[in-house]
Order: C-alpha cells, then structure tokens, then sequence
C-alpha cells in the first residue's frame, strides 16, 4: 500500500493527520470552555494556521494531545478519543460526551494528498466547529462555574463507550478518505442527564487515581472574572484557594497537588469514647458547598475538590442543612475552634452558633436518650466526645436540645440530662435540671471547666417548683418546664403544669394487650347467651324491619 | 486550468439564459439542492435564518487566494466567532467577516420584511445558491451554472403567550441543533466542488470582493408563498454584483 504513495506525500499525509488530530482536540476543548470564541481572519497567510482555520492552540491542551498520542498516529483500532465529563461542586461527575477520531482500512488510492485531503480535512474541521456547538454538551458549558465545571480528558486507543449510560446518541461529523484509510470524527453523547437527581456522593479519590491527566478547563469566561473564594467574613483560607490566572492561561494543569494538609478537617466517629483532638482552624463550615465549587472552578486546586469532595459531603449536611438531618453521619467536621467559633449559618440564629471559644461544652457523658432517638443520642454522644475544647457544630446542640425535650417527659429512664452548650437559641427556656442535687452536672459539672451557665442560677432558683411533681419518676429527672411566655401566678394551673400533668396520659384500656384478650374471651364466651336473646325476639326485631320497608 | 462541470443550462426564454434565471426555476440537472424547513416565531425568523445561512456559508469559504507565480497560489485564513441567539436557544458558528455578516443580514432582513408583509400568511423560502461563472462571448451574457442550492423554508407561528415563547425558544433550537447537523452531513459527502481556479479563472469560482475572507460565488434570493398557496416571486436580490443582460 505504501508504494503507491511516495514517500513525500506519506510524510505529508502523516504530518496532516498528526496535526488534524491536535487541532480536532484544540476545537473540542476550546468548545467547551464556557466561552465563546473569536478569531479573526487574516488575508495574508501566516503560515503557521493548519488547515487555513484560525484555531488558538492552548499550549496545555497541545501538550496533553501530544502526550497521549505518544508519537503515534490514529489508526486502524487505535483511536484518539476526547472525553468531556462534568464535575458537580458535590464531587459528583458524570461523562458527557466522547469524541473519536477513527481511521479505519478503507483507502482512497486515487485522491491527492497534499491537495484535496488538505482541503477536506479543513472542512472537516469547520464541520466540527459548527459541531460542537450544537451537542447538549455546549449549552451545559456555557453555564459552568458555580455549581459544575467541565473537564477534558484525552486517551488514545479503544474507544470506550461505557460512561455515557444507556441510550446515548452519535453524530458523525464526517470523514476523509486518504489513501491509508478513512479518517473518521465522531461524537457520541449522552442522553440520559437524569444522574443529577439520583445523585450519589461519590469518593472521588478512586477516581482520581485512575485518571491522571483530567484537566480543568477554565470554567469563567473571561468577561466575568472568577473571584477568590472569600464569600464569607472571617475566611482565612485565602491560601488555600489561590486566585485564578487570568483569561490567557486557559487551562492549567490538572489535580495539581495542593496537599490536603491545607484542608484538614476531623473526623469524628460517633462511636469514639476519647476522640481524637478536633483540629481544624481553616474550614469554615458554612456553604462549604459554595466554597468547595469555588474551588472546583478555580483551575489551579482541582485536586482540591477531590480531596474535599469527601469532606464536603460531610461538612454540607451538617451545617447547610442544620435542621438536623444528618445525624446519621458519623462523620462531622467540627468548626474550627480557635476564632470565633463557628460563623453563623443561615438557617439558624445567629447567636447560637457563635459560640464563643470560651465557652466549652459541656460533656455529655453518659448521656442515654429514649430510643426514639437513636441517631441523636449518637449525635449527642459525638458532641460530648468532642467537648474537648471546641464546640459541635451548631446544629448538634441545637438538636441536642430538641432532643432533650422529647426525651425529658418519655417515660424511660434517663441518667443525667445536661446541658451540652448554653449558647442556643431561648435557653431561659429550655428544660433544666433541677433535682438530684449531687447527681446535678450542672451543680457539679464534672469536666467543663469555665461553664458560664445563665442557667445555673435559674436552675437553682426554679428548682423547686417543679419537683413535686417528679417524685413519680423516681430515677427521672424532673425539670422545671417553663414555656416560653408564661408567667407562674397568673394560673393555679399554669401552662407548665398543664402539659406535664397530661403529657403521659395512661394507655387506653382497650390497647393493653392482656385487657384486650381478657374481653376477647368474654365476648366469645358470652356469644351464645346473646344469641339465646336475640332467638327469642325474634318476631319484634321482624316486625321492626318490616316498618323499614 | 479549469474545469467546468458539463454545461447545463436553464433554458427560460429563447436564447441564452439569463444568469441564473429566475428563481423557481429548476436547477440545472447537476446542482446539488437541499431543502431545510422550519417553524419559527416572527421574531425567529433573523436569527434562525443567519444561522443556517452562515453555517453553509462557514463550509463554503476560505481564505483570500494570493496567486504566486508558476500558477501557485497560498490561501489566507478563515476565522471563526460563536454567535449566541437571543431569541432562540441557539450558538453558532460563523466565519469572522463583517462583510459577510453584514451581506447576509441585509438579504434576511428583507426576507423577515416580506414575510410581515401583507399577502402572505407567514410562509415563505429563502434559497442560497452556489454559481459558478462561464464566460460568453459577446453578446451573450456569462452564465451562470449553479452547482448547489440550499433551500431552507420558512413557517412563521403566532404564539399567544410567553409560556409558549418560552417552549418555542427551546424547540426551535432543537431544530436548529438538528439542522445543522444535516448541514454538516450533506458537506460531508464531499461532492461536486468547483476546481481550485487560476488567477484568471478566480472570479468565475470565487466571491473575490471581500477582504477578508473567499466563499464561493452565491446569490441570495427569497419568494413568499401567499395565502392561496402559489409562489409569487417577488423579489429577486442580487448580492453580488453581477454583469446583467443587455
């Protein structure tokens, strides 16, 4: 086959292809950047535009197509594919699209290299330029940043079809015969975008690992300049995510090896009975999220979201959704301790979360709640475990308060009932211990040292109220509940009174389970006696019906 | 040298044809002619058409010839800029040229002002035809010999409200998407192309008057079907200044 091609024109051929290739690659990235392209014409050829198309070379994207091409061109089973993936702030990711430039064995003899393979080759080129632009891919680049960016990934050799779900479609953007092969560019793409709602927290890291040459692409366009991830006061991790290069350094190299150190975040297992010290002085917890997809978009901290992405799972649930969800994680990040505590979030108010470093919270050792709450006991657990010096996040000890109120009246036996930290929200109002003077933490708190209870005094200055009607629960803490906007004298009967004295109603007689088989039997019993009465009025209860007629 | 395809000519009337005789015509026998058709908003009808139209016109340019001696000649370069559309969820892409743009805007301008336009009831075409030039002798005029025309037909929809717009927006980009993709495929097939001319012979192939970038000569022209359903050629536009019959 060679010989029918002068040597002269397969050097040609061979450097056609090879620089076909690097452009297709150029194109496709450059499309998916999130900007829009501008090139100008030029009359006067420069020399150095392959294809006479004026297409930038982005020397990072050159350098990647170079280093996975390896010297080799496309050819029969060996394909040079282009994979556009996306990435969510989340750590989520999901292949978009796949590009192929294939060659296959069907040869053009007769065409003339240097001349009409050139020529169809560059329009094969402008075809995919209008290409790219029409695959759902573009419309989701164009809208990158914040929540997603879109990534690149360049590999030579099968095509692999697998991540792009079921039901992906193809478009061909076309083909140019030479007398080696066909050339052949295509794209596949997927369909099914449904991944976004059943989401599921990947662990990047294995992914991170497989692929190695992922390349962030510049998710801002360049009329919008990326900021720095600074949303909140207070945020001291600017070295953490270095400002973004300018719109000329388009991409950068990939998961570059900002060190996780710069991001420590603990780990708290629920199950620890001496945790290990909670470290970390750079996170801020809240919209972490937002932090995070910051970070994604920077170029140059790619890596960072990977590594984070583990932690970001853990750190948005706990703080973004701090009504209380995740408790079920045994992960938490605990805010940074050393200044100014956990900044506030926005659901919750403010004074509660800004606890101050001062304050500890208080342990809450041995602390068993009823068993409607497992998870919030692990929660509350996981807090004392961390009293150590900083303070749970701050929905924890909210729960935990919410908690405390269910589990004050259930009828299970609670050891202690403490406090874990004063600072939240209506604590005036929260239940407090008021007996069991020795037993009392919060007369004696066992491992808190400076606790400034506010509610110490009142602890004490109420306690008696209220204990008159605890001597029904013996190893049961009574506390003195004080609705909010109640006042003690107005009522004999005050609200307090009220809901402790009907909040355990007893059992209905009929759902005991011996009662109720008791009367089961009685009533089988008694059956045929009351067949017996009614056989014998019959005739009135006929005459009855017969007036219903 | 150049090589013309076989002639075939439009014959309209006795003699020579008129360059490129009036539309409705049919195309010569070898012309390549490809019919698009979409259903836009009025509001669409630019934008939508600007699309399809520089999409073509994107595969049927290149750069300024700059003949050499010993007949070699270097070609200059194409740019390219993504257009976003406002009214239609659409990008694309066309060749950096403002003269360009500039000549295609104006033919669809006047194509949106004949659709609005009283006696039609919203559907119309718009044709872009590729010709090459033969030169005649006097006095008969040059020919012009189409070798590929792109039809793309045109229903225009009143939507009553913005809820409808909305949806319009997305479907016709759709279409858009798929259109281009047919574009690209009949590209694909690499047929008829005029030869790469001498310096002589340029103009007869090429749109030499832009200064920036070559497409292939091409006309413009539009009709607008009235209500009673038959074409009624209205205007016939000439975008590049052609020698006229005597």
């Amino acid at each position: 086959m060679d010989t029918d091609l002068s040597s002269q024109d397969r050097k040609d051929l061979d450097k056609f292809i090879k620089f076909f290739a690097l452009k297709t690659v150029q194109v496709i990235v450059q499309a998916r950047l999130g900007e829009k392209i501008c090139t100008r014409s030029s009359s006067s050829p420069t020399g150095s535009d392959w294809f006479n198309l004026a297409i930038k070379d982005i020397p990072e994207v050159t350098h990647e197509a170079k280093k996975a091409l390896a010297g080799q061109l496309p050819a029969v089973g060996r394909s040079m594919c282009v994979e556009i993936s996306l990435k969510t702030s989340e750590g989520d990711s999901m292949e978009l699209e796949l590009w192929c430039l294939e060659m296959n064995e069907k040869c053009d003899k007769e065409i003339k290299v240097s001349y009409t393979v050139y020529n169809r080759l560059s329009l094969l080129l402008k075809s995919l330029l209008a290409i790219t632009r029409v695959t759902p891919a573009y419309r989701l680049s164009r809208k990158q940043g914040h929540e997603y960016v879109i990534l690149y990934r360049i590999y030579f050799g099968e095509v692999q079809l697998s991540g792009l779900g079921e039901g992906f479609q193809t478009v061909r953007v076309g083909t140019v015969g030479t007398p080696v092969g066909t050339i052949t560019l295509s794209c596949a793409y997927r369909i099914n975008l449904a991944f976004m709602s059943t989401r599921q927290f990947e662990r990047t890291p294995p992914i991170m690992g497989i692929i190695i040459d992922h390349f962030v692409d510049r998710p801002y366009p360049s009329s919008s300049p990326m900021h720095p991830c600074n949303y909140r006061a207070g945020e001291d991790n600017g070295a953490v995510y270095p400002s973004v290069e300018d719109s000329q350094e388009v991409c950068t190299s990939s998961f570059s090896t900002s060190p996780p150190s710069q991001c420590v975040f603990t780990v708290t297992k629920a199950h620890f009975q001496t945790p290990p010290p909670v470290v970390t002085d750079t996170l801020k917890v809240p919209m972490m999220g937002l932090a995070f997809s910051h970070q994604l978009s920077s170029s140059r901290l790619s890596y960072q979201p990977a590594a984070l992405g583990v932690g970001s799972a853990d750190m948005g649930y706990p703080v973004l959704f701090a009504g209380g969800l995740h408790a079920a994680h045994p992960h938490q990040l605990i805010g940074p301790g050393k200044e100014g505590g956990v900044p506030p979030v926005p659901s919750q108010p403010a004074h509660g979360t800004q606890a101050d470093q001062e304050r500890m919270c208080t342990p809450l050792d041995g602390v068993h709640y009823s068993a409607a709450t497992p998870s919030s006991s692990e929660d509350t657990e996981t807090v004392s475990n961390s009293s150590e010096g900083k303070c749970g996040s701050p929905h924890d000890l909210l729960e935990t308060i919410f908690v405390r109120k269910v589990g004050a009246f259930v009828n299970k036996p609670i050891n202690q009932v403490t406090m874990a930290n004063l600072d939240i929200p209506f604590a005036m109002f929260a239940p407090k211990n008021v007996e069991l003077e020795d037993n009392d933490p919060m007369v004696n708190p066992p491992d808190s040292p400076e606790t400034e209870s506010p509610l110490q005094g009142s602890l004490h200055s109420e306690g008696s109220s209220g204990s008159s009607t605890g001597n029904t629960h013996d190893d049961f803490v009574m506390i003195d509940f004080k609705p909010a906007f109640s006042k003690d004298d107005i009522l004999p009967m005050d609200l307090g009174t009220f809901y402790r004295e009907f909040q355990n109603p007893p059992q209905l007689s009929s759902l005991s389970i011996d009662i109720g088989a008791q009367s089961m039997a009685e009533d089988l019993d008694s059956l045929p006696e009351k067949l017996a009465v009614h056989e014998k009025n019959v005739k009135e209860f006929d005459a009855f019906v017969e007036t219903l007629q | 040298m150049v090589h013309f395809p076989p002639p075939r000519r439009q014959m309209v009337g006795p003699g020579r044809t008129r360059c490129c005789g009036p539309p409705g015509a049919a195309p010569a026998m070898n012309c390549r002619a490809e019919v698009l058709e979409v259903s836009v908003e009025g509001r669409q009808v630019e934008e939508a058409m600007l699309a399809v139209l520089h999409t073509v016109l994107l595969h049927r340019s290149t750069g300024k010839f700059h003949y050499k001696k010993e007949g070699t000649y270097s070609i200059g370069t194409v740019g390219t800029q993504d257009v976003d559309c406002d009214f239609i969820d659409f990008a694309y892409v066309r060749v950096s040229s403002e003269e360009l743009d500039r000549a295609l805007r104006k033919a669809v301008g006047e194509f949106k002002d004949a659709l609005r336009g009283s006696g039609s009831d919203g559907m119309g075409q718009i044709s872009l035809e590729f010709y090459q030039k033969k030169k005649s002798r006097w006095p008969f005029s040059d020919e012009c010999i189409p070798w590929e025309l792109w039809t793309i037909k045109v229903n225009v929809v009143n939507l009553a409200n913005e809820q409808e717009r909305q949806i319009c927006r997305e479907k016709v980009g759709e279409k858009l998407c798929e259109k281009i993709i047919n574009i690209v495929e009949v590209m694909n097939r690499h047929e008829y192309l005029p030869k790469m001319p001498t310096q002589s012979e340029v103009d007869n192939v090429f749109d030499t008057s832009l200064k920036d970038v070559q497409p292939y000569l091409y006309k413009i022209s539009y009709q607008i079907t009235d209500s009673l359903g038959t074409s009624v050629t209205t205007t016939m536009r000439r975008l590049i200044k052609d020698t006229l019959a005597l």
